[in-house]
């Protein structure tokens, strides 16, 4: 990455980081949001769900973790197909700045709401009762895995946002796509307590082993497995795994999609 | 008056350039939106670009601009092939789109430094630029405010406005005075006017004629994305004849009666427009002869003027219909786009 790109893509990133100066409820699906769904869950779910080995709130924890920077994939998809429709990419692109600053100013933005989300989150799980048990290591692992995930879903946002002819569309996909993959999972109840069908779609479903791997590293709750398969077994290097494929898969189809709608 | 232009402290001054092209065309599935473009623009001169919608205006801009690639033909712009070298193209080049691509969630100030930031200007050097070009452009007093409050003249204005951040020794201008009041026209004429006589190459495309007149030294006049004309604005006036007679007649007047009574005084067809005939007039025919042949063919004649030829004479004569001055221009083009690029 040249130096030229990387001081072009600060510029990029402060014109976003702007834009959230100038209208804060931007970030309402990445701060207020989660901090709902943290005080909800564990408040008024909470007592009806039991877990083996802890309390709920430690459990959920990981679960709102995941589900949070999974659903901030809007945010870049948004962002970019606003720019799409209103002609502003026309404009940096007959700037004379590298291509790649373009997609590099909107992650390194992005990766700052997802810093600003992830101790938002944290901070609302201390006052709700949720704490470590493992040591520095394993919780800066924790933390660690959640920023590479993070990345790895600003990756395929942008990549939806130039995938997407509107905005408008935005919402629709990533709704379709991210709600049933958070929810079909261990984020809020246990899998076991599921029918037989969808614990095989949680026991498969990779943000199962993201929680998993994040309630590990943090010495909360994690249940039982239900169905034995690799990654449900061994969370912690599958999540890895997943989040290193994913950031791989979401920079490259990202940059060819990027590639191909702007070489008309 | 609007303040003297002044040159980026770190580009020097006087930048120079001109543009050529030769066979350039660019096709969209089957569907050529320009064929056969020849440009050989002077540096410090500026190229008219007129057509209808979908006339191949933005995408000759969207090519010389590195947007977009041709499917054949090749363009330089100062100098440098565009295909070859887009990035050194770049350099060189101001474009200020159809859409007026600020951004709404930033102040003027802002918009213009982070254009200069991207085009390599020292910070403290950028908020200079910036503030010289929102003097020169009259938005002084609205620097510091978002751009979501602006209205489509002042959002026009800050688009040129970040054109100029770079001094470019190119200026592509895609229909820059659309929306503006007179008083901002004239304004942005004359500050147009200004860096060409600094030697600044500007090709605008426009749906004013009169825009092209005051400040075009060639015209192209494309049709489905072709040449159909090419010259100076009075030599493409003097193409197309001399005086016009503009005769409004009686509501319920027969206008096939009418043509036909005053044929012998034009040397090509009447135009017809509701109730309005133009007649383009032979030399020596006085207004009074037409009058006179319109009554004896018992034709009720309620107005005439009688005036020189104008550019939008020459665009009804070429393309055959009026030019469209309450269309989007070109939006056609950036539609049919494909998603990946037809080359």
């Amino acid at each position: 990455m040249s130096k030229h790109a990387m001081a072009d893509a600060a510029v990029l990133a402060r014109r976003n980081l702007e834009h959230i100066r100038q209208l804060p409820e931007k970030l309402t699906n990445v701060t207020i949001q989660p901090l709902m769904f943290v005080l909800l869950f564990a408040y008024v779910f909470g007592g009806a769900i039991n877990v083996a080995g802890g309390s709920y709130q430690e459990y959920l924890m990981g679960g709102i973790l995941i589900q949070t920077l999974a659903f901030a994939a809007m945010g870049p998809a948004m962002s970019v197909a606003t720019d799409f429709q209103t002609g502003s990419i026309d404009r940096f692109r007959s700037l004379p700045i590298p291509r790649s600053a373009y997609l590099l100013g909107h992650f390194f933005a992005e990766m700052l709401g997802a810093i600003l989300t992830i101790l938002i989150l944290l901070g609302t799980g201390l006052i709700v009762g949720w704490r470590t048990h493992t040591g520095f290591l394993e919780v800066g692992q924790a933390l660690l895995l959640l920023l590479v995930f993070s990345a790895a879903v600003v990756w395929l946002g942008l990549w939806l946002g130039i995938f997407v002819r509107s905005p408008d569309a935005v919402m629709g996909i990533g709704f379709v796509v991210v709600f049933p993959l958070t929810f079909i999972s261990n984020a809020f109840v246990p899998i076991e307590s599921m029918p037989t069908v969808l614990q095989w779609i949680a026991s498969v479903n990779p943000v199962s082993v993201l929680i998993a791997a994040v309630r590990e590293l943090f010495g909360n709750p994690v249940t039982k497995v239900t169905h034995h398969i690799w990654p449900m077994d061994h969370p912690v290097a599958a999540a890895w795994l997943y989040s290193i494929a994913l950031i791989v898969l979401g920079y490259v189809i990202a940059q060819r999609r990027y590639r191909s709608r702007t070489l008309d | 008056m609007h303040e003297t232009l002044t040159p980026v402290p770190n580009l020097g001054s006087a930048p120079t350039g001109g543009v050529t092209t030769e066979g350039l065309g660019k096709r969209f599935g089957d569907l050529w939106a320009l064929r056969d473009l020849d440009l050989a623009v002077e540096p410090g001169t500026v190229l008219g670009l007129l057509g209808h919608n979908g006339a191949g205006k933005t995408t000759a801009i969207r090519i010389l601009t590195t947007l977009s690639r041709p499917t054949e033909g090749r363009a330089t712009v100062a100098g440098i092939d565009v295909s070859e070298h887009p990035g050194r193209v770049r350099e060189q080049i101001g474009v200020a789109s159809q859409q007026a691509t600020v951004d709404d969630l930033m102040t003027a100030r802002l918009n213009l430094i982070t254009v200069g930031r991207l085009r390599a200007l020292e910070k403290a050097d950028a908020g200079r630029r910036a503030d010289a070009l929102l003097g020169q452009l009259d938005l002084a007093d609205f620097a510091t405010t978002l751009v979501k409050t602006y209205s489509g003249g002042m959002r026009r204005r800050l688009d040129v406005a970040a054109s100029l951040m770079g001094d470019p020794a190119v200026l592509f201008l895609d229909e820059p005075t659309t929306g503006l009041d007179p008083v901002s026209r004239n304004q942005l004429w004359d500050i147009l006017g200004e860096l060409v006589s600094r030697g600044t190459t500007v090709i605008l495309t426009t749906q004013y004629l009169e825009e092209a007149d005051r400040m075009a030294d060639d015209i192209i006049v494309l049709d489905h994305g072709r040449t159909i004309a090419h010259g100076t604005p009075g030599a493409l006036k003097s193409q197309v004849g001399g005086n016009r007679l503009d005769v409004t007649l009686a509501p319920g007047a027969d206008l096939d009666v009418a043509v036909r009574s005053v044929a012998r005084f034009v040397d090509r067809e009447p135009m017809i427009d509701d109730i309005v005939l133009t007649l383009p007039i032979r030399d020596g025919v006085r207004s009074v002869e037409v009058l006179r042949a319109l009554d004896d063919a018992g034709v009720d004649a309620v107005d005439v003027t009688r005036r020189e030829v104008t550019l939008d004479d020459v665009f009804l004569t070429l393309t055959g219909s009026k030019a469209a001055p309450d269309e989007p221009d070109d939006a056609d083009e950036s539609d049919r786009q494909p998603e990946s690029g037809t080359k």
